[in-house]
């Protein structure tokens, strides 16, 4: 039993990833209702329209109004992940996940992190990015992220037809295994680090116990996000960076019980 | 002293600095790709988009390429463009040879667009009473446009599979009766396409019997030339309207029109 407990959030995480999934393919397949579109926007049972916020902003970027329908979208995705999931969105919902998770198990099996874990990129530059697609956005009048953006692409891809979208979903993957531990996901992607930025105050955190803690850091070095992680060993007291995507990943691997999902001034 | 000592000592703010111009200079590198790219990726003129589209230049920045007017097709006739399909990535578009715009009456993926990239207030009209609905007429997806060279019905065979195609049928699609030079004693039945009433459905390119399509829809901006306001049809009261348009100052400065037209003459000029 204990063993099945390891991997606790991992099976939920992966049925909510594969779920979702599943259902965006029915709606376009099948015809389903529950969920049409897909990750850019989307409608829930023909009634609740979710937007893309980071894409609205974009929009907003070449200077064009949007629809109140997108507006509403955009405004109870925020909420959702900015006032109570955190960042789950990364480690929950988006389906490049499956394949940046893939490529960081094999790294680590391969053993390609033994020196240097990140020789180069700064986890600052999604920040970076977000400003250069807004930028981009202005001067060329398209959303810019959301051409090059391989989340939309492989998303995209598995419901309306691939083409050759394979090869972006493969670049990050190569990425990701052979040049930068977490490269996309935890570097580069401006979806994430826009996600980063609105869920500062999010409800939903992990919380880490300083009396359990053996220091044994096993949950820093799986963690894909490890800045967020200072207080371990230290202070008893939530996760507090937005950079956290409660992938729970150091709950499932601490020994001792001293890392919990907890509601932030709450509990 | 080695490089890296010297590194040591080097202050924070000068680190710092450095830092800052690198991410710029990493920043402008990759901004300026990407720019080159996004470039390239819009320069697709010959896009069919879906009924009720704004202009193609609005489209491509409110489209969030969520495919929900594709899944509202109820003919599966709309493409969201996979990459490799050289239109703009993730857009919706038309194949007409494959799969024509059915031009359902209430054009439902136009309504379905949650961003207004497809604007149903566009395709729309009054009805008897004077309620707004959508009217699928009055979409301009595109223009038919007919090869006379390899149209058989140009060459005098009968065929009239593009008119009995068309659902705005006699209106957009009009034959006509044309003397067959050749044989002297038949008649050409040749279809001419009207501008005012085709909505660009490519039901007459999928009906086309040549082996690759003879009529063939076009994007309107392509397809169609602009008249200029100097010419107005004098024979047309309507058109006269159009004079309006023309600018108050409309003289063109050339070295010829600078000097007094009396001179010009009287220097034997011509």
């Amino acid at each position: 039993m204990r063993d099945m407990r390891k991997y606790k959030y991992m099976v939920l995480r992966r049925s909510s990833q594969v779920s979702l999934l599943f259902l965006f393919i029915a709606g376009n397949i099948l015809g389903w209702n529950a969920l049409r579109g897909n990750l850019s926007a989307s409608i829930i049972l023909g009634k609740i329209p979710l937007t893309d916020p980071f894409a609205l902003l974009q929009i907003f970027a070449t200077g064009n109004m949007i629809s109140a329908e997108a507006l509403e979208g955009a405004l109870i995705v925020t909420v959702l992940f900015g006032l109570v999931c955190g960042r789950a969105f990364c480690s929950w919902v988006c389906p490049l996940n499956m394949v940046t998770d893939l490529a960081n198990r094999l790294r680590e099996k391969m053993k390609l992190d033994a020196e240097n874990r990140n020789p180069f990129l700064s986890r600052k530059a999604r920040y970076w990015v977000i400003g250069i697609s807004l930028v981009l956005s202005f001067a060329t009048g398209v959303a810019a992220f959301e051409w090059i953006s391989p989340i939309s692409m492989f998303h995209r891809g598995v419901i309306f037809g691939m083409g050759v979208g394979w090869t972006a979903v493969l670049a990050i993957f190569l990425f990701d295994l052979l040049i930068a531990r977490n490269g996309f996901c935890g570097h580069l992607c401006p979806l994430g680090g826009f996600y980063s930025l609105i869920t500062r105050f999010s409800l939903v955190r992990v919380r880490h116990y300083k009396e359990k803690c053996t220091q044994c850091m096993k949950c820093t070095d799986i963690c894909p996000e490890r800045q967020a992680l200072p207080m371990v060993g230290k202070t008893s007291s939530m996760v507090v960076s937005g950079e956290c995507t409660n992938c729970a990943r150091c709950i499932e691997v601490c020994d001792d019980d001293a890392m919990r999902f907890g509601i932030r001034y709450v509990s | 002293m080695s490089r890296d000592e010297r590194a040591e000592k080097m202050p924070e703010r000068r680190r710092f600095l450095i830092g800052v111009v690198k991410g710029i200079g990493a920043a402008a590198v990759g901004g300026l790709v990407w720019n080159g790219f996004l470039d390239g990726k819009k320069a697709y003129p010959f896009v069919l988009r879906p009924p009720g589209a704004v202009t193609e230049e609005k489209f491509l920045a409110k489209c969030t390429k969520c495919g929900i007017c594709v899944e509202a097709c109820p003919y599966k006739a709309l493409i969201l463009a996979r990459p490799g399909d050289e239109r703009p990535v993730g857009t919706p578009y038309f194949a007409m040879r494959e799969n024509p715009c059915r031009m359902c009456k209430d054009i439902p993926c136009a309504a379905a667009c949650p961003t207004g990239a497809l604007d149903l207030s566009l395709v729309s009209g009054k009805d008897e009473q004077g309620r707004t609905k959508p009217d699928i007429n009055l979409a301009r997806i595109g223009l038919a446009v007919i090869d006379r060279e390899t149209c058989v019905a140009y060459w005098g065979i009968q065929c009239d599979a593009c008119y009995r195609s068309c659902p705005v049928m006699d209106k957009a699609i009009k034959v006509e009766y044309l003397r067959n030079e050749r044989t002297g004693k038949h008649a050409l039945l040749a279809p001419i396409v009207h501008s005012e009433h085709c909505t660009g459905c490519g039901m007459c390119e999928r009906a086309c019997v040549t082996e690759k399509a003879s009529i063939f829809v076009l994007p309107r901006h392509i397809a169609m030339g602009e008249s200029s306001a100097r010419y107005i049809k004098g024979w047309d009261s309507s058109d006269e309207q159009r004079m309006g348009e023309l600018p108050e100052e409309t003289k063109t400065i050339t070295p010829r029109s600078q000097k007094n037209p009396l001179d010009y003459l009287n220097q034997g000029g011509f």
